[in-house]
């Protein structure tokens, strides 16, 4: 059955009435909930729901129109931003490099000039780090794992995926899934946005429903027997 | 201060390995470059007297050209899988990303200049009558002024419709003073006629004045959605 | 009260403008060595100082978006930007037709005129990225070109002022002292344009304001139906 949950005490994640509009079209209209540490979320809904909207919103890259979200404890999202790593359908990879090339860049940004970790976040997504074709010339299970590893290079503490699993084939899907179990369990607070909930069903700690731009309910465990 | 100066590094060194791979944009840069060159000799057939003097103005508006041909292609790379919202979600500062792009540009416009200069030379039977060294500092500090707004201004035309036509549209009003002192400073060491110190001094200031204007601005142009 | 002022504003307007064209065709003495045809100046240098003026304005307008992201302040950053162009236009129009007859050239790279122009082209992007911007923040695009143009004033008159040092050129309008009644003409004709520009523009600022209220409507209204759902 349908079991609400209630935030437990400390939500390192509040986001309080928020609203994005782009023009006329209301892609959020007035989403409020609160997130705990050390779960992993699947957003999941219909195109248009406002998943996406939603993700962006919470890594700093679209500004609310109203309302707010505050994180780790600051509505300054520019400030937590280390705290973060954020991956999305498309890779963020350069495509002219390879994987090792490309995750040792991204690693800069965040001051890390460190090969043997970045050899290590390759490894840990199932990648050989010694590969040196260009990220343009893989999969797209590769390429999506690759971007995974980039989004975890600097050991953030909260992680935000949009549609991770599009186009992947089951075996990095799967792998992907692992990955983010043993990254919830180490403490990481996970977001991941989907249309295959289905992926998600044994690792999810809690399914949020999005519907036309507002979360319609929050559950434990996805419902497939429940006619969208 | 010194983590812009290694992310600075970072990006250029990887933004030049990436051209010296591929060499695909400067191969058509530069056979662009010969063309413009070329075309300029058929329309401008001057004497060697005249030559000179309207020299400058010649090669710089060819310079021009197959400068805005390589501003467009300055975000390209960073558009093709989104990879600016890596960069706006991680911690490192707008800036050095800036930075990287404009001297990035600034190379690759330099090495054009020295491909079309030679030719323009036999083309044109030029000869400097005035301190050729000087001719260094005006095309250093000319193409400068040229690359900075230009960087600027190609992130900004990123977010508009006909982002191709828009960067030399915002570009050329606002480069005038630029050019002007950079074709008059040219004509003035080829010619030899006058010094070029005023013109110098000017695209100094240029230089000065839009570089720290870009500095401050770009973060919110890069962040504007 | 500013329901009042504003017909008020217009009936002064067309006084000022039917005084000052008076004034200016008939009023104001011939002048010496251009006979009839220098009375165009009394429609150019006002026109010019009143674009000044507005991009002035403008400069001001955007820099306070920069800091305060003000709705109104960069409406008027907009109307001030088309309202100066249109006077720049008018300078540029009446310079050429006035070097003619006088000099018998069309143009030369007089510094007013040649600034005039730079000061258009400017204008005229910036009007251009305003309409081609597609990203949510083109008020604060526009607030940056608008600054950068404001830079570029300086330099783009000192480079010009260089430049026909080293190319002495005639100067349109001349330079030195004027008669103090062509002088008194040429105010009035810049009041009257004054008025002009602020009545043109307070009617673009309103109606730029009223249409940012229908489109906020909308989209509030947008936010609040349900889109849809059963």
């Amino acid at each position: 059955m349908n079991q609400s949950l209630h935030a437990a005490a400390n939500p390192i994640i509040v986001i309080h009435d928020l609203v994005k509009q782009f023009g006329r079209f209301a892609a959020l209209r007035g989403v409020s909930a609160e997130f705990v540490a050390g779960r992993l979320y699947a957003i999941v809904g219909e195109n248009g729901a406002g998943k996406t909207t939603l993700l962006r919103s919470l890594a700093g890259l679209t500004q609310p129109t109203r309302g707010s979200i505050s994180m780790l404890g600051t509505t300054d999202l520019r400030s937590v931003c280390r705290q973060l790593g954020y991956m999305a359908h498309p890779s963020l990879l350069y495509e002219e490099m390879g994987g090792m090339e490309n995750l040792r860049y991204f690693a800069r940004l965040y001051e890390i000039q460190d090969d043997e970790r970045c050899a290590r976040t390759i490894s840990a997504v199932g990648l050989d780090p010694t590969l040196i074709r260009p990220v343009g010339q893989y999969s797209q299970g590769m390429r999506q794992r690759m971007s995974l590893a980039r989004a975890l290079i600097h050991d953030p503490k909260v992680l935000l995926l949009d549609e991770p699993f599009s186009n992947v084939d089951a075996r990095s899907a799967r792998q992907m899934t692992h990955l983010l179990t043993q990254l919830r369990d180490a403490g990481k607070t996970i977001f991941v946005v989907t249309h295959q909930a289905s992926q998600l069903e044994h690792a999810a700690d809690e399914f949020v429903h999005m519907e036309a731009g507002v979360i319609v309910r929050r559950t434990r465990e996805w419902m497939t027997a429940e006619a969208p | 201060m010194s983590a812009l100066a290694t992310l600075t590094r970072a990006s250029l060194s990887k933004d030049l390995r990436l051209e010296w791979r591929s060499k695909d944009a400067i191969n058509s840069m530069l056979f662009f470059a010969l063309l413009v060159v070329v075309i300029f000799s058929f329309s401008f057939d001057p004497t060697a007297e005249e030559s000179r003097r309207i020299a400058g103005g010649l090669v710089w508006v060819a310079f021009l050209f197959a400068a805005v041909v390589a501003l467009n292609q300055t975000w390209a790379r960073e558009l093709r899988n989104q990879v600016l919202d890596a960069y706006r979600v991680s911690p490192a500062p707008a800036n050095a990303l800036f930075l990287a792009k404009a001297l990035g540009n600034f190379i690759f416009v330099i090495v054009l200049e020295a491909f079309m200069t030679p030719l323009f030379i036999v083309f044109y039977n030029l000869r400097a009558l005035g301190a050729a060294y000087q001719l260094l500092i005006v095309s250093a500090l000319g193409t400068w002024a040229l690359v900075v707004n230009g960087t600027f201004f190609a992130a900004m035309s990123l977010r508009t419709r006909s982002r191709e036509i828009m960067l030399p549209l915002l570009l050329f009003p606002i480069s005038i003073p630029a050019l002007l002192a950079t074709v008059e400073g040219t004509t003035a060491i080829l010619t030899g006629d006058y010094s070029p110190k005023f013109w110098i001094v000017l695209l100094a200031a240029y230089n000065v004045v839009f570089t720290t204007a870009c500095l401050l601005l770009f973060d919110k142009v890069l962040n504007a959605e | 009260m500013l329901r009042r002022a504003f017909p008020i504003l217009g009936v002064l307007t067309a006084a000022l403008l039917s005084y000052g064209l008076y004034e200016a065709l008939i009023g104001a003495p011939i002048e010496q060595s251009m006979g009839e045809v220098q009375r165009i100046f009394y429609y150019h240098a006002p026109s010019a100082w009143t674009a000044f003026l507005l991009f002035t304005v403008n400069f001001v307008a955007s820099v306070v978006y920069l800091i305060r992201r003000s709705i109104k302040a960069d409406i008027l950053a907009l109307v001030t930007a088309e309202v100066g162009v249109v006077f720049c236009t008018v300078v540029l129009v009446t310079g050429p037709l006035w070097a003619r007859p006088v000099w018998g050239i069309w143009w030369t790279w007089d510094i007013r005129l040649t600034s005039t122009l730079v000061l258009w082209l400017i204008y005229v992007s910036y009007l251009m990225l305003r309409r081609f911007s597609s990203s949510g923040q083109t008020p604060l695009m526009a607030a940056v070109l608008a600054v950068f143009g404001a830079l570029d004033v300086p330099l783009v008159y000192f480079s010009i002022w260089f430049f026909r040092t080293q190319h002495p050129q005639p100067v349109i309008g001349g330079g030195g002292s004027i008669d103090p009644k062509m002088l008194q003409v040429a105010l009035i004709n810049w009041a009257a344009f004054l008025c002009f520009a602020g009545l043109v523009s307070w009617s673009r600022y309103r109606l730029e304001l009223l249409q940012r209220e229908v489109e906020e409507t909308e989209a509030l209204e947008a936010l609040l139906d349900s889109g849809g759902a059963p």
